[in-house]
């Protein structure tokens, strides 16, 4: 078998796109989640959307690293989006028993990125407000 | 119960993991199961498989289609002669878990077949056997 050691992060202006298209060793899952949280401090990233329309399984390995990605993101000051899972991936991860909460999702990779495009706008103007207001 | 087919494979590694999965994935096909079935038995043989190489250091999985009256079904049987598990009614138990995950890999496995069947004694190994009908 071929082995991917690594899945390429691509930066789209602030964001990173993630496209897993490979079916992921868990190893490789730890390496995205190393490599995703130093690219999002290496480019100043404020989204990272991560395309799983590929993954035929999301088993509760994976859905560990989706879930760490997004915590970790967020604690350094990035939206994390997860887009594309199928329905019978979607059915299968809760009824093994995760609800990826405290992950968002979107359908297409638009919506995505009308998501992220306002979460980040509503972000920046919270903390220009705040920095302007003296009160 | 007549086999239509058997098949042995190792699973030492993260690779033979994903292994496991497409090739379980095919039998599933095989057998005719749908998207979400399909899905259901390579998501827990992946549990299965990893719970195999993380805490049983290693082992095989026995791969079988089976025929019975008008319906076919998928038999995995995980193998190990790693430590056991002591307790497995906790190991069975949402959120328990010995090897840093979420411990949702018994009993997520076990939701997602049709039958389960857990052997194991301390300091000879864990036999785990789940089967999935159409």
């Amino acid at each position: 078998m071929a082995d991917v050691d690594r899945i390429p992060i691509i930066r789209m202006g602030e964001f990173l796109l993630v496209s897993i298209q490979v079916d992921m060793h868990d190893r490789l899952a730890m390496t995205l989640q190393d490599d995703l949280t130093g690219a999002i401090v290496r480019h100043r990233a404020h989204g990272v959307l991560i395309d799983i329309s590929s993954l035929e399984i999301v088993d509760s390995f994976i859905g560990r690293m989706l879930a760490n990605i997004a915590a970790m993101s967020r604690v350094l000051d990035a939206e994390t989006i997860v887009v594309g899972m199928r329905p019978a991936v979607a059915i299968t991860l809760v009824e093994l028993g995760m609800s990826l909460s405290g992950v968002r999702t979107a359908l297409t990779v638009e919506r995505a990125m009308d998501t992220l495009r306002q979460a980040v706008k509503s972000g920046t103007r919270a903390g220009r407000a705040d920095a302007a207001d003296p009160d | 119960m007549p086999l239509i087919r058997t098949d042995k494979l190792p699973v030492a590694s993260d690779s033979d993991v994903v292994n496991v999965r497409q090739r379980v994935r095919a039998l599933a096909v095989e057998a005719g199961f749908s998207l979400v079935d399909q899905t259901k038995v390579v998501t827990a043989a992946s549990e299965l498989a990893r719970n195999t190489v993380v805490h049983g250091r290693g082992g095989v999985v026995d791969l079988e289609l089976l025929v019975e009256g008008p319906r076919r079904g998928v038999r995995l049987t995980f193998t190990d002669h790693g430590p056991g598990i002591p307790d497995v009614e906790r190991a069975l138990k949402d959120g328990y878990t010995t090897g840093g995950g979420l411990g949702l890999g018994l009993g997520g496995a076990r939701r997602l077949s049709n039958e389960f069947e857990l052997r194991s004694r301390p300091g000879e190994g864990t036999v785990v056997r789940i089967a999935r009908w159409r």
